[in-house]
């Protein structure tokens, strides 16, 4: 699931569950994830990226 | 009239002595609580009885010779998250209202087994889910030397307790830096042992993989002997050891990078001292500290909200509003991102390892800023607005993701008076190498020697 797509659903959700105060932080939380997925340490299944946890053998 | 020991190790000279008795001790405490409570806010609950009770028993064992140890007879405090037989564990939160322990936290039967003395249970931030404790059931806890500021959190009302002289010791939580924001910004010692060290059964969790539990106390001989109590062992002396050669890693980058100017100040002038008492300071690198709040983030809020989830659906309105929203914000964390954040806490684990390899301790501030005022969510650094919590987690946080065992001590204060503490973090498995490290370190890093 995209960053972009994540939020509008979780927005939605919070909405529905009468949480509108919760739209701020989900959009915390989504720039936050998107600093998460773009570590270097990220896995890669085609292999054609070697992140940290690889070159250390784990 | 004798001066009253300050510390558990001059309170324990004076018991085992009989120079004071464990009553004395203990009405001393309750005096305190008595008068400065309905200020500070830092107690929940006092066990005056009981407490009497205990420091009676005390002082009759010491008296036919069966002296337990250095916490025979001492009175500490509990942070309201751990259990205590036959009495609430509020959390500070009105969801848990009906609930009575039935048995002690295994770090309470140690503490009991030592002979320690309970004379209550402290305010924290709702179930130990914020640094400020101003989301609290029972109220905000206030700091002790301005009271339209915070002690800091979550057990601040454990590290009042201690800096007034309500208690001796008071054992807390630290999830994020629970236990070292609240004793930088108070202007005491803290410890977070090592990830696993000591046992959290019994005590109401915040993240099950990062939670852990340990003293704030007066001095670091103070917290080794709650420290070796907790851990089962018997508490010795420990010999005092030189700085002189010792081998220090600052990690500039990032930690240093935005800190109030007192706060800066303060720790560079005690960095120069430990260097003129013959230590050795070198800057070391943290590669990915950078990532270091979103891969906390996503483990903490994914763990409390799994905790949390069934009484956020039955008893949501029991919250305070601001712990119920953080925790319903961890209710939308996808599994991959969970598990993304579990990889980088094993990439920064192993960096924290690098930067320590070759010395003895990292050293560093515990908290970038002076106490903050209630009622802010934001101050002012370099000209940028920072939000509190995360300005408060970030000198601390880290080292609940890697476990490693980190000691907060003071290090100065601010033009107005307020505390400024330092950090001193250990390798795995050496927290009692750590704590005669910041026993050596205390006079230098303290402009008013402790002892």
């Amino acid at each position: 699931m995209t960053i972009k797509g994540w939020l509008d659903w979780a927005v939605q959700d919070a909405e529905r569950r009468a949480l509108p105060a919760l739209k701020p932080l989900l959009e915390t939380l989504a720039r936050s994830t998107a600093a998460l997925r773009a570590a270097d340490w990220n896995d890669d299944a085609s292999g054609e990226q070697e992140g940290p946890r690889e070159r250390d053998g784990r | 009239m004798a001066a009253e020991p300050r510390t558990i190790a001059q309170l324990a000279r004076a018991l085992r002595t009989r120079a004071i008795t464990s009553e004395a001790a203990t009405e001393r405490c309750l005096a305190e609580i008595a008068g400065k409570n309905s200020a500070l806010n830092a107690f929940v609950a006092v066990y005056e009885d009981e407490a009497r009770a205990q420091a009676r028993t005390a002082d009759h064992e010491i008296a036919r010779g069966r002296y337990r140890g250095p916490l025979h007879g001492v009175p500490i405090s509990l942070k309201d998250l751990i259990d205590l037989r036959g009495t609430p564990t509020s959390a500070a939160s009105r969801v848990r209202e009906a609930h009575v322990s039935q048995e002690d936290a295994p770090v309470v039967g140690r503490l009991r087994e030592a002979g320690a003395v309970f004379v209550g249970k402290c305010n924290l931030h709702e179930f130990a889910f914020g640094t400020t404790n101003e989301d609290s059931a029972f109220g905000p806890a206030r700091h002790p030397m301005d009271a339209n500021r915070s002690p800091g959190g979550s057990s601040g009302g454990s590290a009042i307790s201690v800096a007034t002289g309500m208690a001796y010791a008071s054992i807390g939580t630290d999830t994020g830096g629970s236990i070292r924001i609240p004793a930088a910004a108070c202007g005491i010692v803290g410890l977070k042992p090592g990830l696993g060290e000591i046992s959290t059964a019994g005590v109401v969790p915040l993240s099950r993989t990062m939670d852990h539990v340990g003293p704030l106390c007066r001095s670091v001989e103070d917290a080794s002997i709650v420290y070796r109590t907790l851990r089962g062992d018997t508490p010795e002396e420990q010999p005092l050891e030189d700085v002189r050669g010792r081998r220090f890693g600052i990690p500039r980058e990032y930690f240093l990078s935005l800190l109030d100017p007192q706060v800066a100040s303060s720790f560079e002038s005690a960095c120069d001292r430990l260097r003129a008492a013959g230590a050795s300071l070198e800057d070391v690198e943290i590669p990915h500290a950078n990532d270091i709040a979103p891969v906390y983030l996503h483990i903490v809020l994914a763990e409390a909200a799994a905790y949390h989830a069934k009484t956020l659906d039955s008893r949501p309105d029991d919250y305070t509003a601001n712990v119920r929203l953080r925790l319903e914000m961890g209710r939308y964390i996808l599994a991959e991102d969970y598990v993304r954040a579990l990889n980088g806490r094993d990439v920064l684990r192993r960096e924290v390892d690098a930067a320590m390899n070759g010395r003895d301790a990292l050293l560093l501030p515990a908290l970038a800023i002076p106490a903050p005022r209630l009622g802010v969510s934001a101050v002012k650094i370099a000209g940028s607005d920072e939000p509190v919590r995360n300005i408060t987690l970030r000198l601390t946080q880290l080292f609940n993701l890697t476990g490693h065992p980190a000691l907060a001590l003071p290090c100065g204060h601010t033009a107005d008076g307020l505390p400024v503490g330092a950090q001193l973090v250990g390798h795995h498995g050496r927290t009692p190498a750590l704590l005669r490290l910041g026993q050596a370190c205390e006079a230098y890093l303290t402009p008013t020697p402790a002892r």
